[in-house]
């Protein structure tokens, strides 16, 4: 498990539904299949109204026309993220565009519950609300072991609550590997 | 120690313990997985990475596979999913699987069934699960779909996961759960002509909303629960998820067992009960005397109001359908609106599953079986001017964009359905306000969302209609 990842962020707001993050008409792209599991990456965000993209500006594409990844490593969000649908392929999506963590206030238990069990990114809660603190395009560093978010571009830490409960699965890199380390099922 | 929630107790047995308290961790074994079309490939891809190529699910007979939500598309990769879904039904010997048998592999938009009791076809999963025999009191239902809640409706734990939880769970039976807490709501009194069930969980989600129940657990109890039909209650655990619940779940009483015992394609199955010194997270009260029909308006389930303040917003279209208002008995109550009379606006009328499309057809406006000089159902609703689609998920969560009755434009729509939030069916500056059918039926006729009191002159009854 990574302790420190840094990278830019891209700050959404409250009840970031997982509609939103991957929409609908995308589905029907077989995730097990690596050429059609790009384009998860491709359409990340893309059901977030315009004005909501990025913020505080709004109006920032995700992943530029065309491409797979985005330049943003951190997703900043409010109240409820992930909320809707149980479709992994949220996480799933935001993981293909090349994001490793989501900082959020708190998640929807089933967005939550994929990123760990499918180890594709890390829901990291903040202690207090960063929507309104951080910039899309902020560099930032996150230091699990200090839990803390540094925010280089504008000089201010933030505190981080540590993962508990789940921090075992995350270590693992998911249920899977974690249910072989403890020997729940067979290895590979 | 204090006693235990219906949640609670069905945890605790499932994972061979005495007793369970909310924020414990267990691994539970699962009775029935289902999964469906959407996630049902990615789910197979990581069963196959994981257990090895030649794996074999747990238990062949637990694993139900439900075809869905993009049938009535000419989305090619649409199609080859189902094949997928049919190969591993095929390799694993499954038993429960239900084909829409009308896909034949040729490019373009499938022919729909013909007649609803002739296809193996069921429709969405949420509302096939219990007709097929699938969902019993006391059991633990996983499906890798969020309004797999619906199910709590019989007694039951039924929550949604995703693909690498189906996964696992598909491989050893078992699924880890952190135990919630349980919020109580009591309902009292009888169900109003006016009201739905469709009203009260709009009601509960507007006053807690869209994260007031997040990790935890919804029981819907009380006399005014007990005067809901099973189908009706189905749309409250349904909605749970709309407020963020891991489950909801609803008291076990003569009507549920009337159906289960019509139905279960298992004999038997546990009762299980709160105790009298159950520890709630907290209780809410509702008088249904006093409940007036709601919507939830543009963009989050939570932003309720009284359709009767909303009576200025134009509308451009009416949609009645999905698991949570495309039941046989969301059908009675919105043809019984509309019989005699014309919509304003185009609306799509699509059942939940083949089951109910056949039951449109066989029942009157009493949800009796018609006589030959009697109009059905269907026959009312397309004389109103309904555009009637086949069944399936459709345009409830958009789908791909040749999905009919999917809002292409930023329009306006008044659904039956569960989810309002930003391009949820479709176009994401398109407006969606949720409501009953019965008030959905009443919008259609006047073109603006509209209160459904300005129609509905006395008790519509439904008889047994959905449940035999």
């Amino acid at each position: 498990m990574e302790m420190v990842i840094t990278g830019r962020a891209y700050v959404m707001g409250d009840n970031i539904d997982t509609d939103q993050i991957i929409p609908a008409q995308f589905l029907s792209y077989n995730p097990s299949d690596p050429e059609e599991r790009k384009y998860f990456g491709r359409y990340a965000n893309s059901g977030v109204p315009d004005g909501q993209m990025g913020l505080p500006d709004g109006n920032i594409r995700f992943v530029p026309d065309n491409a797979f990844r985005s330049e943003y490593a951190i997703v900043i969000g409010g109240k409820n993220f992930g909320c809707g649908s149980s479709r992994e392929h949220a996480p799933l999506a935001l993981a293909e565009a090349g994001v490793r963590a989501v900082i959020a206030e708190f998640y929807a238990r089933i967005f939550f519950r994929n990123s760990v069990n499918g180890g594709y990114l890390l829901p990291l809660e903040s202690v207090e609300r960063l929507v309104e603190v951080i910039q899309t395009g902020d560099e930032l560093r996150i230091d699990l072991n200090a839990g803390v978010v540094e925010n280089l571009t504008r000089k201010s830490t933030h505190k981080i609550n540590p993962l508990g409960d789940v921090l075992p699965i995350v270590e693992a890199g998911g249920v899977f590997a974690y249910a072989r380390q403890t020997g729940m099922i067979a290895a590979k | 120690m204090p006693g235990m929630t219906i949640t609670e107790k069905i945890l605790a047995k499932k994972s061979g313990r005495s007793h369970v308290r909310p924020g414990d961790n267990v691994w539970v074994n699962v009775d029935v997985l289902m999964t469906h079309d959407v996630c049902g490939p990615g789910t197979i891809g990581i069963f196959h990475e994981e257990f090895g190529k030649e794996a074999k699910v747990w238990d062949r007979d637990r694993v139900v596979v439900i075809p869905d939500h993009y049938i009535f598309t000419a989305d090619g990769k649409c199609h080859r999913n189902v094949q997928i879904l049919r190969d591993f039904v095929k390799a694993q010997g499954l038993k429960y699987y239900y084909d829409p048998d009308f896909i034949t592999g040729e490019p373009g938009f499938p022919n729909p069934y013909k007649d609803p009791t002739k296809t193996s076809y069921k429709g969405v999963c949420h509302k096939a699960l219990p007709e097929e025999g699938h969902v019993r009191p006391g059991e633990i239902l996983l499906g890798t779909d969020s309004h797999t809640c619906t199910a709590g409706a019989f007694g039951q734990f039924a929550t949604g996961v995703g693909n690498t939880d189906a996964a696992f769970t598909l491989g050893t039976g078992k699924t880890w759960l952190k135990v919630p807490a349980t919020m109580k709501f009591k309902f009292h009194g009888e169900i109003p002509a006016y009201l739905t069930a469709k009203d009260l969980i709009l009601a509960v989600i507007g006053q807690i909303g869209v994260d007031g129940a997040t990790y935890r657990s919804m029981y819907f109890t009380g006399d005014g629960i007990g005067s809901l039909t099973l189908e009706d209650r189905m749309t409250l655990t349904n909605m749970a998820i709309e407020a963020g619940g891991k489950n909801g779940v609803c008291d076990v009483d003569d009507k549920t067992l009337a159906y289960v015992r019509n139905r279960s394609n298992v004999p038997t199955w546990d009762i299980v009960e709160e105790d009298a010194n159950a520890e709630y997270h907290s209780t809410f009260e509702w008088d249904l005397s006093t409940m007036e029909p709601m919507v939830a308006k543009p963009h989050s389930p939570d932003n309720k109001d009284l359709a009767r303040n909303c009576r200025h917003v134009k509308l451009d279209q009416a949609y009645l359908g999905s698991c949570t208002g495309g039941k046989i008995t969301d059908m009675i109550f919105a043809a019984n609106i509309l019989k005699g009379q014309k919509v304003k606006i185009k609306t799509w009328v699509v059942p939940g599953s083949t089951e109910v499309h056949a039951d449109m057809k066989r029942l009157n406006l009493r949800g009796v079986p018609k006589d030959s000089n009697e109009k059905s159902i269907e026959d009312v609703l397309a004389d109103a001017g309904c555009d009637i689609a086949p069944s399936g998920c459709g345009a409830c969560l958009g789908g791909p964009p040749d999905t009919m009755g999917r809002l292409n434009s930023p329009i306006t729509c008044i659904s039956s359905t569960n989810r309002n939030f930003p391009g949820r069916m479709g176009d994401k500056r398109a407006g969606v306000y949720l409501a009953s059918p019965l008030t959905v039926a009443a919008s259609a006729l006047t073109g603006y969302v509209t209160d459904p009191r300005e129609y509905v002159t006395h008790k519509i009854e439904t008889g047994t209609a959905g449940v035999v």
